[in-house]
């Protein structure tokens, strides 16, 4: 643990940095604190992955980071803006032009073709990919006109990685993008946000309780109890096509 | 509260309190339906209650017979007729009143009480005062509605004109009569209580006024059970006949009657037209929400299956979920219709005078609106139950599958649509379910189609007062004489101040036959140069009276089966009676009534009493009323007076009051039923794409981009809506006229362009308040869930 903090070093300029976040879930039990203190700062154009048993917190923090959630009380910076003081309006522009998401269950919107699922976001972005680019990106140019309905779950799945990213964001937050998958599924998955990650240059966050994912990130941070247990740098990234597990 | 019931039980209360806002929608369209069965049921029972009780206890008359006059002991004639119980005399005269501080003079119907006191035919009820003192002829007893509009005083009095003779009445007691619950002065289309009243006086007193020494001018009967009225007519008509007997009358051709029963008509209509309309709704909204239901609570039933519930259990759950909705609406229904039941039998109590009020409702109207909402509701989802109690348990317990879209008609047609993609989604939201989607329009539209029929009364009873009141009779005062007068009576009309112009009219009673079929009525006689009253048809097209023959009503004519070129015998019930076949000439379609008419010198001839008329239309002065009023108060001759602008004044003072307030309530059902339609459709398309709309928000739309998404849907149905909604309102509307096509009128068809507009905005409207009510919850929808949960 004491050798994961000096990877602060880190060539990269941050993407995001965050300061005491700390997150409290008023319950009829009592308090539930998700997240006690988390500092810390990832950088941009890296790949992280985060891990952690259920109820860690690491989705928490991608919530917050996402801007779907605000923290009970600290700081969260991307780059020069402090999110914490954005308003829902701000925080809603701030999803729009920075942020692609991507979910365990894919969340298409079945009465759209792929490539108006991705339209969807194109539309109302600055400077989008097109449609079919994004789509070729994640090997799904062959299936433009279908609707998530005909589309089996790694297909869906990699649909929503190009919807997410055919925004060019800043960030690519996914939440367990192949929990729902079979092992050669969740494979050609990660290649397309690999894929992603190094033509747009994306800050990626990846959670995910599959350990065997953490050897495609630049570092791994390990959740427990709501605070960070671990940080580890990883200088041999192996290549997705090549994960197994 | 949840606690004591078992499981099933406690879901079906969590449910229901789950989509409390639905419920309580759905519950409303369902009390509308109820409360108009119990409204009208109910009004209309109260109504048949107090009139029968009024009559009984009242000794209302069966047959009533005018005649010029007639000796005394006709009456022992009268009363061995086969069928009679008991038949009274009575002499009852028309009045001219001046009344002070009023300018026009007031008309009153005097009635002569029996001489002794006991039990009589049309009995009164002395509501305050005493009876005349036979010794004092100047003491009279008012009817009430007269008192009220006066606000008279016992002791207080006023002036007639009796026989020319200026007579001071006084005034000593305040009655009623069953023969007079409806007041309304000969000629008025409305009750004018300040300008018409009834009289009852001593019986000496009326002989004295209008040398009836030892006379009647009137007898009403009492009939035995088994008698027939038909042939105690008859036999009754042959005996009056040599004393100027213009036709005896039963009950249903008695005015007051006649008007109550045509309220009670209506009153029947509307329970019977209006709520089907709104249990169709209600049943359509809960098969919406139970279909829905189902639909989300498929693992759930699959599981309750696992564990060993049975089929039916699981379909009586869905029934008990069903029948809970209803119950509620039947509650509010019925608390809704007894208190619009009551204030409605109030208002009618306003123009319908009874003694007394007995405001009933069966329990069988209860139990009738009960019934036929559970029968409405369950028919409605028969299907969806049925579907969830077949569910098998293995099928029932994996998720559904994604809903296929296809891409809509016209895409697939090739035509490509510039369209935005949340337009995209609506448009294939709308199309994957197109039936849902056209049931809400459907829906929707009955909300509009009944603004546009509920309008569409006021639309025709203005059209029918315009023809009525500006193109048919354009006269400004119409006065109907006792007596014929010679047609100089025309020209010394135009010698009264401020008259312009005069015509002469004559009405005459007849009987009309053809072969079995008779019907009583009266024949007009129209100068073919008239002018003041013009023969509009219903198209508003002026109908010139033929030189020669009869012109009938179609209504008449088809009552008497003749078409135009067939022969008549008419029976003319006054003067020399004479009885004479007359040629049907022209048959015209109009408004009002039952009427026929002749050309008035052509009637004249065929009475052979020379030229004479018994009423006068006259065009006047607004200027010089008072001075023309002063005259009219002279003029003892005068049967009936009708200024055509208090005539316009109380028609708008009683009718469209009394309909105004219905107009108000049915605005508010309509209300009901497109908030519930909308707001149901709304919320259902809310639940099942709450994480479609969550994604979006995450992907960063904005909750206006979300909301439109949902609004979007609710804007184009409500808009694909109107133009149906117009259609359904011009056809229910139809059905309408036809329903209220009666003897007294009928309506005419005729839809004010604005009434759509208002039918519309209305819908649009509520449209809009049910959208606000459930776009106000994309605010609230749950970003993080929706990552995490599959449906």
């Amino acid at each position: 643990m004491t050798e994961a903090l000096n990877v602060q070093t880190s060539p990269s300029l941050p993407a995001f940095k965050t300061v005491g976040l700390t997150k409290v879930y008023e319950t009829e039990a009592g308090d539930v604190h998700a997240l006690r203190g988390v500092d810390v700062e990832l950088f941009q154009h890296e790949i992280v992955v985060m891990l952690g048993p259920s109820g860690s917190g690491k989705s928490t923090f991608l919530n917050i980071l996402g801007g779907l959630d605000r923290p009970t009380s600290g700081h969260v910076f991307f780059k020069n803006d402090e999110l914490t003081g954005f308003d829902d309006r701000s925080l809603t522009n701030f999803r729009r032009n920075h942020v692609g998401f991507v979910f365990q269950f894919y969340n298409l919107i079945p009465s759209l073709t792929a490539r108006e699922n991705v339209e969807l976001v194109t539309e109302i972005s600055a400077d989008p990919l097109d449609p079919a680019d994004a789509l070729a990106l994640v090997g799904m140019e062959h299936r433009l006109d279908h609707f998530p309905a005909e589309l089996s779950g790694g297909e869906q799945q990699r649909v929503a990685v190009a919807r997410a990213v055919a925004k060019r964001p800043d960030v690519l937050l996914c939440d367990e993008p192949t929990g729902a998958l079979d092992s050669k599924t969740g494979v050609s998955v990660l290649e397309a946000i690999e894929q992603v990650n190094q033509e747009l240059s994306t800050t990626t966050v990846l959670i995910t309780h599959n350990a065997g994912i953490a050897s495609m990130a630049d570092r791994t941070i390990s959740f427990a109890d709501g605070q960070i247990h671990s940080i580890v740098a990883n200088p041999h990234k192996t290549r997705a096509r090549e994960l197994i597990w | 509260m949840v606690k004591g019931l078992n499981s099933l039980d406690r879901k079906l209360v969590r449910d229901l309190w789950h989509i409390r806002g639905q419920v309580v929608a759905i519950a409303f369209v369902i009390a509308c339906g109820v409360a108009t069965v119990v409204m009208a049921l109910g009004t209309l029972h109260s109504l048949q209650e107090t009139r029968d009780a009024y009559y009984e206890r009242y000794h209302f008359a069966h047959v009533f017979a005018s005649v010029k006059r007639a000796p005394l002991s006709l009456q022992n004639d009268i009363s061995d007729i086969p069928g009679v119980a008991r038949a009274e005399t009575r002499i009852v005269h028309g009045v001219v009143l001046d009344i002070d501080g009023m300018e026009e003079p007031a008309r009153g119907m005097l009635v002569s009480l029996p001489h002794s006191p006991g039990i009589h035919l049309n009995e009164l009820i002395l509501l305050r005062g005493r009876l005349p003192n036979p010794a004092e002829p100047d003491e009279v007893v008012v009817h009430e509605a007269f008192v009220n509009a006066h606000q008279f005083e016992l002791g207080d009095s006023f002036s007639a004109n009796m026989n020319e003779r200026r007579r001071e009445l006084r005034i000593v007691g305040v009655a009623l009569s069953p023969e007079h619950i409806y007041v309304i002065g000969p000629g008025d289309l409305v009750p004018d209580n300040r300008r018409y009243g009834i009289f009852w006086m001593g019986r000496k007193a009326l002989e004295a006024a209008f040398n009836l020494k030892g006379a009647f001018n009137e007898v009403s009967l009492t009939l035995t059970p088994d008698a027939s009225e038909a042939a105690v007519i008859s036999d009754l008509d042959r005996l009056i006949d040599p004393y100027g007997g213009i036709g005896a009358i039963g009950r249903d051709d008695q005015v007051s009657y006649a008007f109550l029963k045509s309220e009670m008509d209506q009153q029947a209509t509307i329970a019977s037209v209006m709520p089907p309309i709104f249990l169709g709704v209600a049943a359509f909204l809960l098969n919406l929400v139970i279909s829905r239901l189902v639909q989300t609570e498929r693992e759930q039933i699959g599981l309750l299956k696992a564990f060993g519930y049975a089929n039916s259990a699981v379909g009586a759950h869905y029934l008990k979920f069903v029948s809970l909705i209803v119950l509620i609406g039947v509650l509010i229904g019925w608390l809704l219709g007894v208190w619009l039941g009551r204030g409605m039998t109030i208002l009618y109590a306003e123009f319908f005078r009874f003694p007394f009020l007995y405001y009933i409702i069966k329990p069988s109207v209860f139990a009738i609106g009960a019934l036929v909402s559970i029968a409405a509701a369950t028919l409605g989802t028969l299907v969806a139950v049925g579907k969830a109690a077949k569910l098998p348990p293995a099928v029932a317990m994996t998720p559904p599958p994604p809903t296929s879209y296809r891409g809509s008609f016209a895409e697939r047609l090739g035509v490509s649509l510039s369209l935005t993609q949340p337009t995209r989604m609506i448009i294939r939201h709308i199309f994957r379910w197109p039936m849902r989607a056209f049931l809400t329009v459907v829906g929707i539209s009955f909300a509009g189609a009944l603004l546009v029929v509920t309008l569409f009364f006021l639309d025709s009873l203005d059209e029918m007062t315009n023809i009525f009141f500006f193109e048919s009779e354009r006269q400004d005062m119409a006065i109907s004489l006792t007596d014929i007068r010679a047609d100089r009576a025309i020209l010394e009309a135009r010698q009264l101040p401020g008259v312009l112009r005069s015509e002469g009219l004559r009405h005459v009673s007849v009987r009309l036959r053809h072969g079995p079929l008779v019907e009583r009525t009266s024949v007009t006689g129209i100068d073919r140069s008239s002018d003041l009253k013009r023969l509009l048809n219903v198209d508003k097209r002026e109908v010139s009276i033929p030189p020669r023959g009869l012109m009938l009503t179609d209504k008449l004519a088809n009552l008497l089966d003749v078409s135009e070129g067939d022969n008549l015998q008419v029976e003319f019930l006054e003067g020399r009676r004479p009885v004479v076949n007359v040629p049907v000439t022209r048959i015209v379609k109009q408004y009002i009534g039952m009427a026929a008419y002749m050309d008035r010198s052509a009637l004249n001839r065929i009475l052979k009493e020379g030229p004479v008329i018994n009423a006068l239309n006259l065009q006047t002065e607004s200027t010089s009323e008072g001075a023309l009023f002063e005259a009219l108060k002279e003029t003892p001759s005068m049967l009936g007076l009708m200024s055509k602008k208090s005539a316009l004044q109380s028609f708008y003072d009683i009718v469209r009051r009394n309909i105004d307030t219905t107009i108000i309530a049915y605005i508010a059902f309509a209300s009901v039923i497109s908030v519930g339609v909308i707001y149901n459709a709304a919320r259902i398309s809310l639940s099942e794409r709450a994480r479609e709309l969550a994604s979006l928000r995450v992907l960063g739309f904005t909750k206006g981009e979300v909301a439109y998404i949902l609004a979007g849907e609710l804007a184009l149905l409500t808009w694909a809506a109107l133009p149906l909604s117009a259609f359904f309102g011009y056809q229910l509307s139809a059905f309408m006229v036809a329903q209220f096509d009666t003897d007294l009128f009928r309506l005419p068809f005729y839809i004010h362009p604005s009434t759509y507009g208002y039918s519309a905005i209305v819908v649009m409207v509520s449209a809009f308040v049910s959208g606000a009510i459930v776009v106000r919850r994309v605010a609230n929808l749950d970003l993080i869930s929706v990552l995490k949960t599959r449906e």
